[in-house]
């Protein structure tokens, strides 16, 4: 793999690292210490079971050590979510209108189309309403998604760094094609962008 | 022990023999024999239906099936398997069968009210299954119910609604069974804190089953009055809201999670101790745990809503207090794995079935961390990552205990006593079947695969294939396992009151166990998972 087609992928992927790399040393503590236990405990050995009620401290250590961990995802887990939500002012906006099973486009010219172009390096925001039931649009390489809604416009924001194209997906599901809503978004340079713009296609 | 009573087989509550003493008996155990029967029959179906799904995603585009036979299947799937398996699995059979006999009663409050329930299951069950035959086709929505498909599909939506409104009522007519057996029917001398840990979780439970459970049954005659009348309640084109829809499902089938895992959280306070031969660590923080789960589990249910525009306040706020729900269950685990600590631990099968389940239950809930955050739960939200995450929680966690109760007390339930060796060999096929199944789709998730897709990328297609392989293996254990136990019922070595060296108070009594339960009531002890006992009980 390459380098995250945006930035905001790239603070996604850390957060995932960080809270899976937490949970592998908990998941393998955890899963040694107890078949280290049935090993050393093992009834074959024949020594006696001491009853042991609990430990205050023991409860408070393990309260207080996974509050602290956890409180650490939220943090990063928020701070990169809050990347997405804190839109520069005067994205590039395009018009996303998603109906079963399709999604399209419309930009600020009146242009239409069905595969989302934009230009590299610029804050891109979708405005995007349904005109039936809910989808949600998903571009897995940027690591963002926003469901769709009929009645209610919601917004999903990105900036590009990499040309290339990206899948699309529905990811609410919404019927019998669901699994072929599928589209592209398209990074362009940005005089390819406007050429394209300006173009009739 | 005295031999005077006759096993709750022989002996009925009425003067019927034959089916009819079963289908009008009031004993709790023939109630969670009959809810055994059923239930198990309907987790084999959702088995058979996982199972050609699975098959069809083999490979990419058609297989074996058209989308919306595929659509129809996942529906039908997820709503038999939550609504007709993991809810009321553990509390239904093994609750019923167990929470009187160790809290030392002879029976739950309304034994009555605990026939009807089964009743009112058998109608919803019967309800869905009719709603695949009507005119329409049965129902592609989902198990989610989101609206405004479900207004707008034209299968028996309202029909399999209805169905689950019916068996809601059977888990609130349950649950308030359980609260009034466990306050007021405890044996002379059984305090709360001396109840074993399984009767505390199921009473946590039962909390839940009478709270949350209207809710749902509320928002379902909404969604039915809108789909008959047209009223706009939900669907935006009639000037509903859908959000609002997803937050009254999401609060109450988000408790609905606890009302699955608690029950199996109490077995596994109780398998430990039983072959660790010593007492649990940490009563109070696991019965405190369960109470704490049930009650900040009514706090977290937008979680499931984390990219459908609701306000960015709603969502860190969720994401905030979700993190906090994660904590309770890290105490369980971490005290189970305490009570092995200067145990005498002999690894018989229900405790083989509990480590898988703590290996499986923790990659669950680990996994539940990605999701709680923000950043990585708007990523893999409504992805393959999340039908792995919860295939952990229910089926590696709720479904595991349900095999690990069984191989605990099917000796105390049936008196006879399966293959060891079996049963040995089903916990292993069982891990590697399951996470072979299972953990690709955490991959394809990260990946970007979307759940509920009939047809998939190219790309993921090896993964694909592999999860297929897994489910044949995992499907093929469950039913090795569902054969010894049959042959055991017919031809397996009669059981002892007390195989495993347990305890609690149906160790005390024969096994099967009569029908009064106790002859005479043993004594009390302050600790329920006190060993020293166990001497002068083989002596009895």
């Amino acid at each position: 793999m390459g380098i995250a087609p945006t930035a905001h992928a790239e603070s996604v992927d850390f957060v995932m690292l960080y809270i899976v790399a937490v949970s592998v040393v908990l998941l393998l503590g955890i899963t040694a210490t107890m078949i280290y236990f049935v090993f050393k405990y093992n009834r074959k050995k024949g020594h006696q079971p001491v009853d042991i009620h609990g430990n205050t401290l023991l409860e408070v250590v393990w309260i207080v050590i996974p509050t602290l961990l956890v409180l650490s995802m939220f943090y990063f887990g928020y701070t990169s979510f809050r990347e997405l939500r804190d839109i520069p002012e005067n994205p590039f906006t395009v018009k996303v209108t998603a109906r079963m099973w399709k999604f399209d486009f419309e930009y600020p010219n009146g242009k239409k189309a069905d595969t989302l172009y934009v230009p590299i390096n610029k804050d891109i925001e979708l405005k995007m309403e349904s005109m039936d039931v809910n989808h949600a649009f998903y571009i897995p390489a940027f690591r963002i998604k926003e469901d769709i809604i009929h009645g209610k416009v919601n917004h999903l924001y990105f900036k590009p760094r990499e040309l290339g194209d990206y899948d699309v997906a529905c990811a609410e599901y919404c019927g019998l094609n669901h699994s072929a809503m599928y589209t592209k978004v398209k990074v362009l340079y940005e005089n390819d962008f406007d050429k394209w713009l300006k173009g009739r296609e | 022990m005295a031999e005077s009573s006759a096993s709750f087989y022989t002996k009925s509550t009425n003067k019927y023999s034959g089916i009819l003493s079963w289908l009008l008996t009031k004993d709790h155990k023939r109630i969670g024999l009959m809810y055994m029967m059923a239930i198990i029959s309907f987790f084999v179906v959702g088995i058979i239906i996982g199972l050609l799904m699975r098959l069809e995603l083999i490979s990419p585009g058609r297989t074996i099936m058209d989308a919306q036979t595929y659509n129809t299947l996942f529906t039908l799937h997820g709503v038999i398997m939550i609504f007709l398996f993991i809810i009321p699995g553990l509390p239904a059979i093994f609750g019923n069968f167990f929470l009187p006999i160790q809290i030392g009663a002879e029976d739950v409050a309304f034994p009555r009210l605990n026939l009807l329930s089964w009743y009112v299951y058998i109608i919803g069950a019967v309800l869905v299954l009719v709603s695949l035959f009507l005119p329409g086709g049965p129902i592609d929505t989902g198990w989610t119910f989101y609206i405004p498909y479900s207004v707008r599909s034209t299968t028996n939506v309202s029909m399999a609604l209805f169905a689950a409104f019916v068996l809601g009522f059977s888990s609130i007519l349950t649950g308030i069974n359980f609260i009034t057996t466990v306050h007021r029917m405890r044996a002379p001398g059984m305090g709360f804190f001396k109840m074993p840990l399984f009767v505390w979780a199921t009473y946590a439970t039962a909390w839940i089953q009478i709270l949350a459970t209207p809710v749902i049954a509320i928002t379902i005659i909404l969604v039915i009055i809108e789909r008959s009348f047209g009223v706009g309640i939900f669907d935006p084109a009639l000037g509903g809201d859908p959000i609002l829809f997803q937050h009254m499902f999401w609060i109450y089938s988000h408790p609905a999670v606890y009302i699955m895992i608690l029950p199996a959280m109490g077995v596994v306070s109780e398998i430990i101790p039983t072959f660790a031969r010593r007492t649990i660590f940490g009563y109070k923080a696991i019965a405190m745990s369960s109470l704490a789960i049930a009650f900040v589990g009514y706090l977290v249910w937008a979680h499931h809503m984390f990219s459908s525009g609701m306000s960015d306040t709603a969502r860190w706020i969720f994401s905030l207090l979700t993190f906090i729900v994660a904590l309770p269950s890290g105490v369980k685990i971490f005290n189970w794995v305490a009570t092995m600590y200067k145990g005498s631990i002999d690894p018989q099968p229900p405790f083989l079935w509990v480590m898988n389940f703590i290996f499986l239950f923790s990659i669950g809930g680990l996994t539940g961390l990605v999701l709680g955050s923000l950043a990585t739960d708007v990523h893999l939200t409504d992805t393959y990552f999340v039908v792995a995450h919860f295939h952990y929680v229910m089926f590696g966690g709720t479904g595991t205990i349900f095999f690990a109760a069984l191989h605990y007390w099917f000796p105390k339930m049936f008196g006879k006593m399966y293959n060891i060796r079996f049963s040995q060999i089903a916990v292993a096929l069982y891990f590697i079947g399951f996470n072979m199944l299972y953990f690709p789709k955490f991959i394809m998730g990260y990946m970007g695969m979307p759940r509920r897709y009939y047809d998939y990328l190219p790309q993921f297609t090896t993964l694909q294939r592999i999860s297929t392989v897994g489910s044949w293996i995992l499907a093929g254990t469950i039913f090795f396992i569902f054969g010894y136990f049959i042959h055991a019922l017919r031809k397996g070595k009669k059981a002892t009151s007390n195989p495993w060296g347990g305890v609690t108070l149906e160790w005390h009594i024969p096994s099967p166990p009569p029908l009064e339960n106790f002859v005479k009531l043993p004594e009390i002890k302050d600790d329920p998972y006190d060993f020293s006992q166990l001497k002068e009980m083989k002596d009895e």
